[in-house]
């Protein structure tokens, strides 16, 4: 044998520190990958809270101390209501108490009106979170050059009023209620699409079926059907929700008229579809994890199959059910590509009446003002941005809840 | 007391409910193949609708490069050229990172880092892609706008959507990839540490090739999601049917484009209608050819370590 | 258990010896205060009850218990006068001087060829690697079935080729000493017969440590013999008797080893 054809004392020495620097540097690369990685997901949340507050230049169009000698912030329900009647055309004012009377309204909803008809808030300009913090005095010299007349203020445009606005052409007075209200609906409709028909699929594959060719064809379908681009879904959803089901779809059916199929059912039962391959397969995840002796302990005692199922497969898969379910419920919080095809509304300022109603949905929001040109719509763009991302964490968070606190140890 | 001396009848008897519910149960089970089935009807019907217009042709369909349905013009390759390109990009892109990342997950991370990680990793790919589009627009060009200078990229361009569609796929093609690693046996590795590998060496010169076709695997689910996304691409790479392969540029893929022209004024029956029925067609066709090879790869690999 | 109640062999040349060695898991001691001084270029066999450290103290020589997150050693393994658990030893080095061969075949899912060209190329081998390959399956009595096939995948071949094609890829890097855990327990008898003329072959080169449940196995292929079992209340591995093969199986010193190697331990 040749013996020495290996690296010997010095050599050797020097040769494995070579391989060990070698293995580091490569080591340091596999963390900086995943450092990237995460970084990028820094970089999106700070970007998005960055756009939610900070400075903004805005002019009015009338000046408020012609219309009123006190400052109007500090005007009451009465003297706000007074002066729209005093400062808007009758027409106008009419339709305005005819929505909700005068009397009726809030404070705070005649203040946004006298704003927004009256003096009509111009802005010129924002800034993000980042520059109103580190560039307040360059951002003050800008724009007293550039904007003599306008105000400098510093927005949260992420307000409780935000939450609770309807949708307005004005990014100034925007709010996502409308959105909100719309995603529920459509989550709502979704679940109770897939959920029984998802768990139904998913005891006939762990529990009842056979392994024949039919089977295997489901289940690679499915598997299959996870895949596909979700796009793909809102066509679907088109040709056979909005058009060819668009006697149930817009409600004619019920007595709706005046209504095409573009409706919250539509886009509902698109998304049911679109999570049904999700909520399968967690659902059999969750059912294969339950133990064969318990199966066996009831056919022990002379339990039918559906009993086994009912009474013991079911109770003990169903927080890994619910789990998952959860988990298909922010997908579809999420989707945007959908319901831009079976046609979410992009203006719509109307809370839905029900599930025919005509809808619009947080996801098409943010599209919607991350798409327009002015900056103060990426403000609410990110706004609307925290509203989402903060109702998926809670979805998300609720779920892993659920895990923990019902996890079993078999 | 039971009386012994009755006859025992242990016949089967009729279960109605029973058979009931097996059925019902069935039919839950079996919807999944209508879904398929409505979709390739739906798209198929759509489709040929469209290749039958006296307009169009197939080899115009196929091999043109224009798409400008207001005069006729229908070649796919415009829109096709866009998605291949920011799909490229984002491959490149999530790839290498995901890879890496998978390795150092599971071959380097602690247990304790492995917990932080990870979670970070799943919240990344469940941010909405909708809030990636945002992103890609509003962060990502800006800066690649201030690096190449303004003049040489614009406000939509493929580059910044395919990067940000990059880091949308990464955690995808790391947990599969994670997956993939972790299934190769631990006796693979012994045997390299047994001959005097470092840790790097067994991981990267034995367990990596191992899990190949698992990774591989991951690469095309990858791939087949990009090719799918959509909403990225209609934020941030523009609407402009343009044929390029140059990332710099604006152009509209597949996707983005089936989501314009569906998002505006859209009569049914018109030719423009139906066409987006053959593009989500295509989509259709090429993910599925995708998504099935990589579940044939995933079976065969978890067959050689069984 | 006391070292002076334990026979030493009396020969001068030790491949590599322990001292007072433990092994722990967490708090769980898995192996207790094993002294033993293996002899150069012998087979010594490590024989006991299932669940007795066997395994666990195998791998303590080259180090792979390192892997195991909660594990601990105490005591020292000597080779060449030097500490292998000394702070300053580097364990990839120790596994290029103390090969293994494990229960499983484990062959890499790489071709015939690289699967011994491949530890030899990590380990900065300079010469011809087609004669180190080639070597390498003559010492291990493979040549003759493989050399058609080099570029095929290893994971073609029988079990026990594959055993050999183990064997073979740890003799290509040299080491002193080869470990084999079980080599042969997932073969078939003539297969396991190839693989104990082999070790036959292997020791006119090498110092072999083999552990194995088949006392049978021991008292063919070993020059000494270790009988290890559990001891104690902490139930502890520990090795009893330690001595030339033919004694062990003749005249064990251990009423315990008696019972063992005549079938008579419950």
């Amino acid at each position: 044998m040749a013996k020495y054809t290996y690296p010997e004392e010095k050599d050797l020495q020097k040769f494995v520190v070579a391989r060990y620097r070698k293995a580091w540097i490569w080591q340091t690369l596999f963390l900086g990958s995943l450092l990237v990685a995460i970084v990028s997901l820094l970089a999106l949340l700070l970007n998005v809270v960055d756009g939610a507050f900070g400075y903004v230049a805005y002019e009015f169009k009338k000046d408020p101390s012609t219309i009123s000698a006190k400052p109007i912030e500090q005007l009451t329900q009465q003297e706000l209501a007074a002066l729209l009647q005093a400062n808007l055309s009758t027409g106008a004012y009419k339709k305005l108490n005819n929505e909700t009377p005068m009397g009726e309204r809030s404070e705070s909803d005649l203040y946004g009106l006298v704003l927004e008809r009256i003096i009509q808030v111009d802005t010129k300009a924002t800034y993000s979170l980042s520059d109103s913090l580190f560039r307040k005095a360059e951002i003050q010299a800008e724009v007293a050059e550039k904007y003599p007349k306008a105000r400098l203020d510093f927005r949260y445009w992420l307000t409780p009023n935000f939450l609770t606005s309807p949708q307005s052409s004005k990014a100034e007075f925007a709010g996502v209620r409308t959105a909100i209200l719309g995603s529920i609906w459509l989550v709502l409709i979704a679940v109770t699409l897939a959920l029984p028909v998802g768990v139904g699929a998913a005891i006939y594959l762990q529990e009842y079926a056979r392994k024949n060719s039919i089977n295997t064809l489901i289940q690679t379908n499915i598997n299959n059907l996870a895949g596909v681009p979700s796009i793909v879904y809102g066509m679907l959803g088109l040709a056979i929700f909005v058009r060819a089901f668009e006697i149930f779809t817009s409600g004619a059916m019920f007595g709706i008229v005046d209504a095409n199929g573009r409706t919250i059912m539509s886009a509902g039962l698109t998304m049911g579809i679109l999570v049904l391959p999700l909520v399968i397969i967690n659902a059999q995840e969750a059912i294969k994890a339950v133990p064969d002796s318990i199966r066996q302990a009831a056919f022990g005692v002379g339990a039918t199959k559906w009993q086994t199922v009912w009474s013991h497969i079911l109770p003990s898969a169903l927080p890994g059910i619910l789990t998952g379910s959860i988990l298909a419920m922010s997908r579809a919080v999420g989707e945007t590509a959908p319901l831009i095809i079976v046609g979410a509304s992009t203006f719509i300022s109307q809370d839905p009446s029900g599930p025919f109603s005509k809808f619009t949905a947080l996801p098409i929001q943010i599209y919607q003002w991350t798409a327009r040109a002015q900056s103060e719509f990426h403000n609410i763009a990110a706004a609307a941005i925290l509203v989402l991302l903060i109702l998926l964490l809670t979805l998300n968070a609720s779920a892993i809840l659920l895990r923990n606190r019902f996890q079993r140890r078999y | 007391m039971v009386n012994m001396n009755r006859p025992l009848d242990l016949r089967k008897k009729p279960r109605i409910g029973e058979s009931a519910i097996q059925a019902l149960l069935f039919f839950a089970g079996i919807l999944s193949v209508f879904t398929t089935l409505a979709i390739v009807f739906v798209l198929g019907k759509e489709a040929l609708l469209f290749f039958n217009d006296p307009e169009v042709t197939l080899a115009e369909f196929f091999t043109s490069t224009k798409w400008a349905p207001a005069i006729g013009d229908f070649g796919i390759w415009a829109l096709v050229s866009a998605t291949l390109t920011t799909s490229a990009i984002a491959i490149l892109v999530a790839v290498p990172l995901g890879m890496s990342a998978a390795i150092y997950l599971s071959e380097y991370a602690s247990p304790r880092a492995r917990s932080i990680l990870k979670p970070l990793l799943e919240i990344l790919a469940g941010i909405p892609t909708v809030v990636y589009g945002y992103f890609a627009l509003l962060f990502v060009t800006p800066i690649l706008r201030s690096l190449t200078g303004e003049d040489n990229l614009g406000v939509y361009n493929m580059l910044s959507a395919g990067l940000v569609m990059g880091i949308m796929i990464l955690p995808l093609i790391s947990s599969m990839s994670e997956d993939a690693l972790s299934a190769v046996p631990r006796s693979l590795r012994e045997a390299a540490y047994a001959m005097g590998a470092t840790p790097f060496e067994a991981s990267v010169q034995v367990v990596l090739p191992a899990a190949l076709s698992g990774i591989g695997a991951a690469v095309i689910v990858g791939i087949s999601r990009a090719v799918g996304e959509t909403m990225i691409v209609a934020v941030a790479s523009g609407a402009t049917s343009e044929f390029t392969f140059n990332p710099l540029q604006a152009a509209e893929t597949m996707t983005a484009h089936i989501a314009r022209i569906s998002g505006g004024d859209l009569s049914y029956n018109s030719i423009d209608y139906n066409s987006l029925f053959a593009i989500a067609l295509m989509l259709f066709l090429v993910t599925l050819v995708l998504n099935l090879v990589s579940q044939w790869v995933v079976a065969k690999f978890r067959e050689q370590y069984e | 258990m006391k070292e002076n109640s334990i026979m030493q062999p009396e020969a001068p040349q030790y491949a590599i010896e322990t001292r007072d060695l433990s092994i722990f898991y967490g708090n769980f001691e898995a192996v207790k205060g094993v002294n033993l001084k293996i002899e150069k270029q012998k087979i010594t066999a490590i024989i006991g009850p299932s669940g007795c450290g066997k395994s666990t103290l195998l791998r303590a020589f080259n180090r792979m218990n390192d892997f195991v997150p909660t594990s601990r050693v105490q005591g020292e393994i000597l080779m060449h006068g030097t500490n292998l658990y000394s702070r300053d030893i580097d364990p990839v080095e120790v596994r290029r001087k103390i090969g293994m061969v494990f229960q499983k075949p484990n062959p890499f899912p790489k071709t015939i060829y690289d699967n011994i060209a491949w530890g030899a190329k990590i380990n900065g081998f300079k010469g011809k690697m087609d004669d180190l390959v080639e070597q390498s399956l003559r010492g291990a009595a493979l040549w003759d079935e493989v050399k058609d096939k080099l570029k095929q995948s290893a994971y073609a071949l029988s079990g026990g080729q594959q055993q050999r094609l183990c064997i073979a890829r740890t003799i290509a890097i040299q080491p002193e000493i080869i470990l084999m855990d079980e080599p042969a327990s997932a073969l078939d008898p003539i297969s396991t017969l190839r693989i104990e003329e082999l070790m036959q072959e292997l020791k006119k080169n090498y110092t072999i440590l083999i552990v194995t449940h088949n006392m049978q196995q021991a008292a063919r292929v070993s020059d000494f013999t270790a009988m290890m079992m559990l001891y104690g209340e902490t139930r502890s591995g520990t090795v009893i008797e330690y001595d030339d093969t033919k004694k062990i199986f003749t005249r064990p010193g251990d009423k315990r080893t008696e019972d063992y190697v005549t079938g008579r331990f419950g």
